[in-house]
């Protein structure tokens, strides 16, 4: 954690030194301290900071290609006259426990299209999602469970 | 180069909000306009902020972009999440076309 904020200071400072500062030289920024602390890695004890960063990136992607590719399903539904969607409403089990790794899991199947959290069991050990286009009850299942429970929790957890 | 591409994400921006608005007024039941109103609605907000940001290239308005699209992505699902539950729990009727419910076998709520 301590290197996160070294890292974006390290960040600000070179935006700073710039005389116009806009967000691509923050990130540019951010990228150069990265590979200084992962140069001088050896000398920090926590080291899961360098394990931490791609698995985030790797969430974003994933992420963010299934917000791009799965918007268009439901845009195909919306303007098209006939109703193309099956919906349903499974439950999946989590492996999330603590409050903020149900909530970020919660959020980020809502922002999926075609998937939205509805409510957690009693024992707070399943995640009720209504699905809008649900072929196969087992294939959703595992799909949400594998891509994207698996990919928060290895970016929370690690 | 960069008027093209701004014009182009609001372009899609602001399909994406239309597209948003259609469903909700569209779509069969609560739940699946709840859909169209979260993705759609931040996906099309998303990319006219980024069409922003990418068109006044300073620090304050990056600064400020990233913090609208943050602030969407935590709280539009959460909203949506609420009145979907809302939307079940008081019983409205689902749309005919659902074809499994595993919370009603789990819940004795009432129908």
């Amino acid at each position: 954690m301590s290197l996160l904020i070294l890292n974006i200071v390290f960040a600000a400072v070179f935006t700073l030194l710039w005389d116009s500062g806009n967000i691509i030289l923050f990130l540019s920024g951010f990228a150069l301290g990265y590979m200084i602390l992962w140069v001088t890695s050896p000398l920090y004890q926590d080291t899961g900071y360098f394990k931490k960063l791609p698995k985030t990136l790797n969430l974003t992607v994933y992420f963010l290609k299934e917000l791009v590719i799965s918007n268009l399903r439901v845009l195909w539904d919306v303007i098209t006259p006939r109703h193309i969607s099956r919906p349903g409403i499974i439950g999946i089990p989590l492996e999330a426990r603590t409050d903020l790794e149900i909530f970020m899991v919660a959020n980020l199947i809502s922002l999926t299209p075609g998937t939205l959290s509805l409510d957690l069991s009693e024992d707070r050990k399943t995640l009720f999602v209504h699905v809008m286009f649900l072929e196969n009850v087992e294939k959703t299942r595992a799909d949400i469970k594998n891509g994207l429970e698996k990919r928060v929790l290895e970016v929370m957890r690690s | 180069m960069i008027e093209y591409v701004t014009g182009l994400l609001i372009l899609a921006g602001s399909f994406f909000c239309l597209v948003a608005a259609l469903g909700v007024i569209r779509l069969p039941d609560p739940l699946i306009r709840m859909h169209a109103a979260t993705k759609a609605g931040s996906l099309g907000a998303g990319l006219l902020t980024l069409a922003h940001a990418l068109f006044y290239q300073e620090m304050g308005n990056s600064l400020r972009a990233v913090t609208l699209i943050l602030l969407l992505l935590l709280t539009a699902p959460v909203a949506a999440h609420l009145i979907g539950r809302v939307a079940y729990r008081s019983g409205e009727p689902l749309s005919e076309r659902t074809w499994i419910d595993e919370l009603k076998k789990k819940t004795n709520l009432p129908p």
